[in-house]
């Protein structure tokens, strides 16, 4: 069989598995949707001052949303045996975890950045912002995904590897959401903002590359002991 | 006879015990080694590194030996069934089967897929999904994969860590039979078990008796 009707039947495998768990992954959705519909609460009413703070809250929460469910992503593999077989297939393991990260955001990053216009309205962000917002948005959880599989994949092999994920992936996550929120405000105060997004994008695509080495090394490790 | 398997000098040591020391054999094709031992002599570490999964036995694997066009890849032409089984417990039977396939690279016709999970006594659960069925019959999905015909030359050696647990007599029968026609066809085994197996191409290792 060819590469690429296995990859498909890889894909339909993960894009089930996501469906079957889906009350798991509307948890992270659900976060995102409630740390920014209580910002306003908490911290004022003001639509200015909102409107500042917009991106960086948005991207905030996007940021722990994400990281939320990355745990999730070889957890039930590895604890079923899967990943011993992921790896010994006959596809290389790459392809496989590539796969599993892109469906991964398909059902997290993909969503947070369809419901970012809805709560920008709340916070007062600029209409004139929101492509940029969701292009930004789709771009750094791709890459936030991406990233965070090396954390999820050398931590898989943990009974409570959460609170080391969250310490290992933090630093990586932080140049993503500086851009990201760089990009958006430059727009909004209308400063040149191609600079920050051309950063991400090749954040973005650097981690395109190099994570699923990364990642399928750390599996190695997490099985191999 | 070619062989399909050669160990050289494995040797692994785990928490200042030395699990098995210099250890080497061949298995030839349509051999069948059965690994026995007492629970915690590393039967399973030694499958482990056997199929290169495990990164904690030193020493030499190298499959297909004989072969003159050397396998990158020697785990297409391995099954390998290790002791978590690989069943998703999510994904109905037919869905486990599809999937183990398609990480082989193997596209086998769903009547085929259907006749496996038949034979394994799976006939009506083909759509349940694995979390209802009991332990016997999850590991009788991973088992189904045995029970395909396949090519002699697809799959040429099974590497089984205990298959015959939480099976039924009937069962446990049926696979001690498949596993010594697979054997009787030119297929290599390495088993670890605590049951016995009749054959007289049956050879056993065993480990921790050394120490």
């Amino acid at each position: 069989m060819t590469f690429l009707p296995l990859l498909r039947s890889v894909f339909r495998r993960e894009m089930q598995l996501a469906y079957r768990r889906r009350s798991d992954l509307a948890n992270p959705l659900l976060f995102f949707l409630i740390v920014v519909v209580l910002f306003p609460l908490g911290v004022t009413p003001d639509m200015t001052k909102l409107a500042d703070m917009a991106p960086g809250v948005l991207w905030v929460g996007a940021l722990l949303a994400n990281l939320l469910s990355l745990d999730l992503l070889f957890r039930s593999d590895y604890e079923d045996g899967s990943l011993e077989q992921m790896l010994l297939a006959s596809l290389p393991p790459t392809s496989l975890v590539l796969c599993k990260v892109w469906v991964h955001w398909l059902v997290t990053g993909l969503p947070l950045t369809i419901m970012a216009p809805l709560l920008s309205i709340m916070l007062g962000l600029p209409g004139s912002a929101l492509p940029l917002l969701m292009l930004t948005l789709a771009l750094g959880t791709l890459s936030l995904s991406l990233i965070g599989s090396i954390g999820a994949a050398l931590t898989v092999g943990l009974q409570k590897g959460g609170l080391l994920l969250t310490l290992l992936i933090m630093p990586l996550f932080v140049p993503v959401i500086i851009f990201g929120t760089g990009a958006v405000q430059a727009q909004v105060a209308g400063l040149p903002w191609q600079a920050h997004l051309a950063m991400l994008a090749a954040m973005t695509t650097g981690s395109l590359a190099l994570s699923p080495l990364l990642t399928v090394a750390a599996l190695r490790i997490a099985v191999g002991d | 006879m070619a062989r399909v398997l050669s160990a050289l000098g494995l040797d692994c040591e785990r928490d200042d015990r030395h699990l098995f020391r210099d250890l080497s054999f061949d298995v030839a094709s349509g051999e069948i080694l059965h690994l026995t031992g007492p629970n915690g002599s590393g039967k399973t570490t030694l499958l482990r590194r056997l199929v290169g999964i495990s990164s904690v036995v030193d020493g030499d694997v190298s499959w297909f030996p004989d072969s003159p066009e050397r396998t990158a890849e020697p785990c297409e032409k391995i099954w390998y069934i290790a002791h978590r089984p690989a069943v998703t417990l999510l994904q109905s039977p037919l869905e486990n089967m599809a999937y183990a396939l398609a990480l082989h690279g193997i596209q086998a016709p769903e009547s085929v897929v259907w006749d496996a999970l038949e034979t394994v006594g799976l006939r009506g659960f083909e759509d349940v999904p694995s979390h209802q069925l009991s332990a016997g019959q999850q590991r009788r999905v991973a088992l189904a994969r045995l029970y395909l015909p396949l090519e002699p030359d697809r799959v040429r050696a099974w590497v089984l860590d205990e298959p015959l647990t939480a099976l039924d007599i009937e069962a446990v029968d049926r696979l001690k039979a498949r596993i010594i026609d697979y054997a009787r066809a030119g297929g290599s085994v390495i088993m670890t078990s605590h049951h016995g197996l009749d054959s007289e191409t049956v050879r056993t290792l065993e480990l921790g008796a050394a120490s």
